[in-house]
């Protein structure tokens, strides 16, 4: 490598500076095109939900929790809570569209379902919303990934993927781990 | 012994005395996570040690280390005394007088919130005070290098800042910038929470600041080490610095970049929007550059010392190099263990990829392999470098040096490299004992106990890191030369330099835009939208 004069320097410096733009281009550009073309984007659609009257009225009230099937929708409400998930087992198809639905009346949380790309924290005064589609089946575990209180270890759930044909919601919509 | 000097060996003896107990508690963490049976395990004694292990190695090694480095650097490299000593002192003793503080509540059971302390879990109040005295004292320290610089400049007109000192101060006005964000969040919402006087918590508004501060602090910890790469190892090596301009562009850069993309953090967070987690993820990527530059620079920097040695080739330069003196071995353990660490970091820093790993134990393996590994290997090189001039004497010789090196970087690569693959495989982090009756998690259990092996590695490496230093001031050791070279001079030393590239009025007015673009709406949200509050929940008390 030369380095004679500044101006050698500077000239190899300049080189490796472009070759480190371009590198750091072409990183950027994947990124972007993942996530438009594979919508892999991460949950962030900041819809609000006050923690204190959460079990009490609305979409979370318990009543309304696990998975529900409306029209085409397939949708999954779950309550995070100090130190266990209600419901604690969730029934979601295989190879559809499926959504799941968090929030947290306390501190916050998160989840993660092994072997997948879920992932999300549960912020308490927010609902958290992820899209996905489940390709095994089986029983899939989902922990709580963010440290919650002492309890924290203890605390997870379960996601039971079944084959499509065998996802049969009740007559109110509903499909729920014990029924079958 | 100068005043500075005895400033520096009081706060290294604290840094490395915070370390080698939190290595002790990492070890048990690791034994508690395995199949194996760990003594004294239960949730809050689990808890407790995550918290003092988190806060000693990420707050007090880190923030002792860079003071102490900085009195050294500031005195060495311009030649004349510290300004106002007696405030570096009492920047000292705060430091103290707030880790103590902190570790009493923690062992007292009241502060079992670990050390990014999320709320609406709340502390012991005097736990986040003994916090906000270490980082009013660091400011202290922020104050003196600012000081120490303009004092040379003005007695100096036209003359360059030394580079290392250059550096130092880029750290302390970064680290003014940086603290900005968890100081509101803990003056503003934690610390009334904490002592009773609110009772809710916009824990959106809480997350967002603490953001602000959690990617920049890691430069904060990894710039000592980037010193000591673009200054102290070309010159062990016996070459010289490749480029004095691509060192303080480096240093401007971060920053320029370590602070407004904080929110890579908040990637999988409900209260913050794509347009502004993607923002700032582009400024991330933009910080990927100056490391890319450290790396060409000092490769090429000791690609000349190897050169001068006799090295021929294309890689013969490489075998030429002293890799007996350990400021060698040390940098090329680090940049080898930087390969590894960056390409987990382009991953964890991608929108979308950022799913698969977040909040496994992916993380926590990436920020031991590059913050334990390259930046602490880095610290103990420091280390090594400048004792003798602290204490005037050194051992008669380098080997149980090199071993410490050595085993250091073994055992993070033997417990690191399960720890990714754990993550890969769903683990996720902050766990105090896993359910091995589950068939996936039975699954883990070996690579955890390999894990565990390496993590008594650095166990022994980190015991003997404290008896090689405890080495310089026994009467057995040797004495050493008084003034040895310590930085490398340029190939083309620099006798003027721009404006813009001697100070950091300039920068310091970018930052701010920065900040703005990235920081100003994501928390202004949260007034506009009127968020809902959490209720606080209070872990004090032991329960
Ligand atoms: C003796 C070597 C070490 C061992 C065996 C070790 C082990 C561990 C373990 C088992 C955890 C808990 C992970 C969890 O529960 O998910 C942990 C957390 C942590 N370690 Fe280390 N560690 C070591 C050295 C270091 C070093 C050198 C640093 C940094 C300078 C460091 C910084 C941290 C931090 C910041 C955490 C995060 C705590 C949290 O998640 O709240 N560790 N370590
Ligand atoms: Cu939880
Ligand atoms: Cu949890």
């Amino acid at each position: 490598m030369r380095a004679d004069t500044e101006q050698d320097i500077l000239k190899t410096e300049l080189w490796w500076t472009a070759l480190v733009t371009a590198v750091v281009t072409a990183i950027m550009l994947a990124i972007i095109y993942a996530g438009l073309v594979h919508h892999i984007n991460p949950p962030s659609n900041i819809e609000t939900v006050d923690p204190k009257t959460l079990h009490l009225t609305g979409e979370f009230t318990e009543g309304n929790l696990g998975t529900r099937v409306d029209g085409s929708q397939i949708t999954s409400r779950i309550v995070a809570t100090q130190f266990a998930f209600q419901p604690q087992c969730i029934v979601m198809p295989a190879n559809r569209t499926v959504t799941l639905r968090f929030a947290t009346p306390d501190v916050i949380h998160g989840i993660l379902v092994t072997g997948t790309n879920v992932n999300t924290m549960i912020i308490p005064g927010y609902v958290s919303q992820v899209h996905t589609v489940f390709t095994k089946t089986g029983d899939l575990l989902m922990p709580c990934h963010e440290f919650c209180g002492l309890g924290h270890s203890q605390m997870w759930a379960t996601v039971r993927v079944v084959p499509e044909d065998e996802f049969k919601p009740g007559p109110d919509g509903r499909v729920t781990c014990d029924a079958r | 012994m100068t005043h500075a000097r005895r400033l520096t060996l009081a706060h290294l003896w604290v840094a490395f005395a915070a370390f080698a107990i939190a290595a002790v508690l990492g070890v048990w963490q690791m034994w508690a996570r395995s199949p194996l049976p760990a003594p004294y395990l239960t949730a809050q004694a689990y808890f407790t040690s995550v918290t003092a292990h988190g806060v000693s190695m990420a707050y007090v090694l880190t923030t002792f280390m860079v003071m102490g480095f900085g009195y050294y650097v500031a005195e060495t490299t311009l030649g004349r005394p510290l300004p106002y000593p007696r405030l570096a002192w009492l920047g000292f003793a705060l430091g103290i007088l707030g880790t103590l503080m902190a570790a009493a509540t923690i062992f007292a059971g009241n502060a079992t919130v670990l050390f990014t302390f999320y709320p609406p879990l709340t502390a012991s109040p005097f736990f986040y005070i003994g916090l906000v005295l270490v980082v009013v004292g660091s400011w202290i320290w922020c104050g003196l290098m600012i000081v120490a610089m303009l004092d040379f400049k003005r007695v100096n007109p036209g003359t360059p800042v030394p580079l290392a000192m250059f550096a130092t101060v880029a750290n302390a006005v970064m680290w003014l910038w940086t603290t900005v964000g968890v100081a509101a969040e803990l003056l503003f919402q934690v610390i009334p929470a904490a002592f009773g006087w609110n009772e809710a918590i916009d824990v959106g508004l809480s997350r967002t600041l603490f953001s602000w501060t959690l990617h920049a602090i890691v430069y904060f910890w990894l710039i000592p080490a980037y010193i000591a790469f673009y200054t102290m190892a070309p010159q062990a090596a016996g070459g010289r610095l490749y480029s004095d301009t691509m060192g303080r562009l480096t240093f401007i850069l971060f920053l320029i970049y370590s602070l407004p993309v904080g929110m890579h953090h908040l990637f999988m967070d409900p209260q913050q929007s794509s347009a502004f987690k993607f923002l700032q993820m582009s400024f991330t990527a933009l910080v990927a550059a100056p490391t890319l530059l450290t790396v060409f620079t000092i490769s090429a920097s000791m690609e000349i010392a190897g050169r001068l040695r006799g090295g021929k080739g294309y890689f013969g330069w490489i075998a030429a190099l002293p890799w007996d003196r350990p400021m060698v071995l040390a940098t090329g353990m680090a940049f080898f263990m930087l390969w590894f660490g960056g390409g987990g970091g382009l991953i964890n820093m991608s929108f979308g990829m950022n799913a698969m790993v977040h909040n496994t134990s992916w993380v926590t393996a990436h920020f031991h392999l590059i913050f334990g590994g390259t930046v602490v290997i880095m610290y103990f090189a420091i280390a090594y470098a400048i004792w003798p001039t602290l204490t005037g004497r050194q051992p008669a010789s380098l080997r149980h040096q090199r071993l410490q090196l050595w085993l250091w970087f073994i055992g993070m690569m033997v417990m690191t490299l399960p720890w990714h693959y754990l993550g890969l495989q769903g683990q996720w982090r902050r766990v105090a004992t896993f359910n091995y009756a589950d068939p996936v998690i039975a699954g883990w259990g070996p690579w955890v106990i390999v894990s565990f092996a390496g993590g008594i590695i650095l166990l022994a490496s980190a015991l003997l890191f404290v008896w090689n230093l405890l080495e310089f001031h026994r009467d057995r050791a040797v004495v050493a030369p008084e003034h040895p070279p310590i930085y490398a001079l340029a190939v083309h030393p620099p006798n003027r330099v721009p404006a813009a590239l001697n100070g950091f009025a300039l920068w310091n007015v970018l930052v701010l835009v920065l900040m703005i673009a990235a920081y100003g709406y994501p928390i202004a949200q949260f007034f506009i939208i009127d968020a809902p509050e959490a209720i606080v929940h209070r872990v004090t008390g032991g329960g």
